[in-house]
């Protein structure tokens, strides 16, 4: 898959660890940014960047209540993360689906000579 | 994951370097061991499915080297290889891994981490690919990808097979 050298790409957006991390924090609940500062124990300009740079990108997105901004993930967001792992998987998914066929074929053949341990 | 050998793979991105792929089968792990590491047992999965393995070298010791390399249908010619670091029988095993297929394939060599868990009477596989930059990890997971085009490519040759 082609990926666009941008910041403005998910890939790149989530790279930052950091990032990830406000990710793990916003797929557990909304929250409002004090609420992210207070559970990862960062600095509140730090996460406020960071939630800039996940917005940009659609990963999150943001509402206002009252005197409030709550923020959300936005999973859609992050399905070409999902689909350019998701090959990857296949092959292997595919590779161990024949290994499963070779061992199966291996216990028997084992049961039956004592040939091997 | 579902507790099924017949179960899919599970690719984690466990940080910006690494892919963590687990599987749990059903077998006893000395024999997933030998699956692994006997050269016409790995001969017979490897290829996922998506081509014949015309080299497969296996030097099973530290410091040992070795070579898979696959044709598929299509002509294309997809080669992996190493040198091993850490052998734990039916344990663990390290190897560093080079994808032939990208420019300057050593100076992205991975570092590759097999750990079998017996649990039951199945066992708990686990590949842990380490590589130094999160640019060589991308391409590694992207070596994944013409592997899907191919499979792609091959479905329609199936479905053009069946229509004569």
């Amino acid at each position: 898959m082609a990926r666009a050298a941008t910041t403005a790409d998910v890939f790149n957006a989530v790279a930052e660890p950091r990032r990830r991390q406000i990710l793990d924090v916003l797929a557990r609940g909304e929250r409002p940014v004090n609420g992210v500062v207070a559970e990862l124990g960062l600095g509140q300009p730090q996460v406020s960047k960071h939630l800039r740079v996940l917005r940009e990108v659609g990963a999150v997105d943001v509402r206002t209540e009252g005197r409030q901004r709550l923020y959300r993930l936005n999973g859609h967001a992050l399905k070409p993360i999902h689909d350019w792992v998701r090959d990857y998987e296949r092959t292997w998914s595919k590779r161990f689906e024949a290994l499963d066929v070779v061992l199966g074929e291996l216990q028997p053949k084992e049961a039956g000579d004592g040939s091997d341990e | 994951m579902a507790a099924t050998s017949s179960g899919t793979a599970t690719v984690t991105l466990p940080t910006d370097e690494q892919i963590l792929v687990t599987r749990e089968f059903d077998a006893p792990r000395h024999l997933v061991w030998k699956a692994w590491t006997t050269p016409e047992l790995v001969r017979r999965w490897w290829h996922a499915n998506r081509g014949e393995m015309t080299i497969c070298d296996i030097d099973l010791r530290v410091g040992g080297g070795w070579r898979y390399v696959m044709v598929t249908p299509g002509g294309l010619e997809v080669g992996f290889h190493g040198e091993y670091r850490e052998i734990v029988p039916n344990e663990r095993l390290v190897s560093t891994e080079v994808y032939e297929g990208i420019p300057d394939a050593e100076e992205h060599a991975a570092l590759d981490t097999l750990t079998l868990a017996e649990v039951d009477g199945r066992t708990i596989l686990r590949v842990l690919v380490e590589h130094r930059t999160r640019e060589g990890r991308d391409l590694h997971i992207d070596s994944g990808m013409e592997d899907g085009m191919q499979d792609a490519l091959d479905l329609l040759e199936l479905a053009a097979v069946s229509l004569v």
